[in-house]
């Protein structure tokens, strides 16, 4: 069969709408990366199996290497570029910075947007599986346990857990998340 | 990936038209599964029907005190329901420990009931699979087995089915509402997924021009309650199941079993509804030894093939932990510790 036309849609990244035609193959990663040059968002494993590539999709936090580009029309994205930039870290940067949160860094961008995600969702009661009676006011409240739990979607193959931990219980002492 | 025409209608009855006129389509619930596939390979749709847009993103009270799950709520939705944590503690347990938030954020409940096997054969173009290829063979019974499955396994096929969620809905006795050209009907769980037999592709009673529209949900009872989904796998999050079992108890004045559900994952080519072990357990003790036994029933007929040999003795003692636990719910709720 021939080629499909591509797709015009409007998804707006880290703010700003962008008006893009698609191949509908195209992924969401791919097209952060190819498309639209915001390289922070990595690809690991392009199969859902690692996290690298966690971007915030209408604010949940969602693998953006399985998600077509053409169905994200009308929402929208933030990635690690949108989260904070060095000249303005996001306190959960900063914390990852203190707590030395990563070695070469390459699950870094993944683990910064699925923590910031992680804080709005305890704030807004979500449980996790360690307790589903629990639903939480805030991370403060969060377990060692329940925060492995919850970044458990995110892996670090330099195993940089114990500083990513840390970094998550500082951040989720001082940050308060706009409730969800 | 191979091309395809992308459509994303707004009603279930132009989806169903899209369905009936395109040979070759596919339904792209959340495409945590489906994007995946089609990168392998192993999916090749023609046509991809986005349901994203479909009004089917709700969870609503039935008449008779039941809950009905639309097929796009996502599995973080179902998971956080107030009303699912409360009256089907099982359902929120087993949703919450398939996958990562990100993953569930994104998953829907009818793309859970579909999702497809994580056979290491099927999901690699380059190797044989009756399932993926029909009739060239099955390279898994000699191979890599390890996730395999130990029950109702046939010579085509010893796939298993990778949904805890889909356990617990098993267990649960719920509802599958379906929709097609020829009107509305509904499934019972139970009946929903099917056994490989010679016909591996055939995974589902579902057709291709038919949609899952929701998942109903019986009115809740202490058993469901007082349930528990108790998962055994290679790390303690992030991974499917080796074994997994859903569990309820509701038990009688005289502390007997009154009534129970028991469903197993990770060991056949769908959910494990263990009705014959539910009936060796009920009206009899609730007591360690009857839970072993009935997992021992459970397995009685089971077969390895290798490296999932440990499935075999695993299983019991799962289902053993999983009552345990049930029972110790049921206890505390009935304000009896003994
Ligand atoms: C790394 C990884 C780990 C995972 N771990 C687990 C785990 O531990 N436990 C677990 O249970 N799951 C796990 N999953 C699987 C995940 O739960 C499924 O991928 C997800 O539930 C599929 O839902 P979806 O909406 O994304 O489906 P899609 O990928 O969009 O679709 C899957 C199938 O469902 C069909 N479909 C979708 N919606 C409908 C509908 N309304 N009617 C009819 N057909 C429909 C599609 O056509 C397709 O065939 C994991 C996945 C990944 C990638
Ligand atoms: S077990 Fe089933 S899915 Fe796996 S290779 Fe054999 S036929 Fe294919
Ligand atoms: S690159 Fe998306 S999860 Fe690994
Ligand atoms: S810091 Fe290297 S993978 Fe996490």
């Amino acid at each position: 069969m021939s080629p499909p036309s591509t797709v015009s849609v409007t998804i707006t990244v880290n703010g700003e709408a962008q008006r893009l035609d698609l191949d509908p193959r195209a992924s969401l990663l791919d097209t952060l990366r190819l498309g639209l040059d915001l390289n922070g968002t990595k690809k690991g494993c392009n199969q859902g199996a690692c996290g690298a590539c966690t971007v915030l999709l209408d604010g949940e936090r969602v693998n953006a290497c399985l998600v077509l580009a053409v169905t994200c029309d009308g929402q929208k994205v933030t990635t690690v570029e949108g989260i904070g930039m060095p000249d303005n870290l996001h306190p959960l940067q900063d914390a990852f910075v203190e707590h030395d949160g990563f070695q070469c860094g390459y699950c870094t961008p993944g683990q910064i947007v699925s923590g910031v995600a992680l804080l709005a969702e305890a704030a807004s009661g979500q449980p996790s599986v360690v307790d589903v009676d629990l639903s939480p006011d805030s991370a403060a409240q969060l377990s060692d346990e329940e925060i492995s739990e919850r970044m458990s979607g995110n892996i670090c193959r330099c195993g940089a857990y114990p500083g990513i931990r840390a970094a998550l219980r500082q951040a989720a002492q001082t940050i308060q998340p706009a409730r969800a | 990936m191979t091309p395809f025409t992308y459509h994303k209608p707004a009603s279930v009855a132009d989806a169903l038209a899209l369905l009936a006129d395109r040979p070759g389509a596919m339904l792209l619930g959340g495409g945590t599964n489906l994007v995946d596939l089609m990168r392998k390979g192993v999916e090749t749709p023609d046509h991809l029907v986005d349901v994203q847009d479909l009004p089917l993103g709700e969870i609503s009270e039935t008449d008779d005190g039941g809950l009905r799950i639309g097929a796009l709520v996502s599995n973080t939705a179902l998971a956080a329901h107030d009303r699912v944590r409360r009256d089907y503690r099982m359902l929120s347990e087993a949703t919450l420990a398939g996958a990562s938030q990100q993953l569930r954020n994104r998953a829907t409940t009818g793309g859970n009931l579909l999702q497809r096997t994580r056979c290491y054969y099927f999901t690699e173009p380059g190797y044989p699979c009756n399932k993926r290829e029909p009739g060239s063979g099955c390279p898994a019974k000699d191979g890599f087995n390890r996730i395999h499955a130990i029950l109702g396994e046939s010579d085509a096929c010893i796939a298993t089915h990778p949904s805890d969620m889909c356990v617990a809905m098993s267990a649960l006795d719920a509802v599958v509402e379906i929709t097609g050209p020829g009107g509305d009907r509904t499934v019972p769980f139970p009946d929903f997924h099917l056994l490989p037999g010679d016909t591996p592709n055939v995974e589902t009673v579902l057709e291709p021009d038919e949609i899952i529209t929701a998942v109903t949900l019986p009115p809740p009872s202490d058993l469901s309650r007082q349930s528990v989904y108790v998962k055994v796998r290679d790390r303690q999050s992030y991974a499917f199941a080796l074994v997994s079992v859903a569990a309820g108890l509701a038990l009688g004045a005289d502390g007997q079993v009154e009534d129970v559900r028991l469903a197993l994952g990770g060991v056949a080519h769908k959910p494990w509804r263990a009705f014959d072990a539910e009936s060796l357990l009920r009206g009899g003790p609730a007591s360690d030894d009857a839970f072993r036994q009935a997992g021992q029933a459970i397995v009685a007929d089971a077969t390895g093939y290798g490296h999932n040999d440990f499935k075999i003795p695993l299983a019991p003692r799962t289902v053993a932990v999983a009552l345990g636990k049930a029972l110790a719910r049921a206890q505390r709720a009935s304000g009896d510790a003994r």
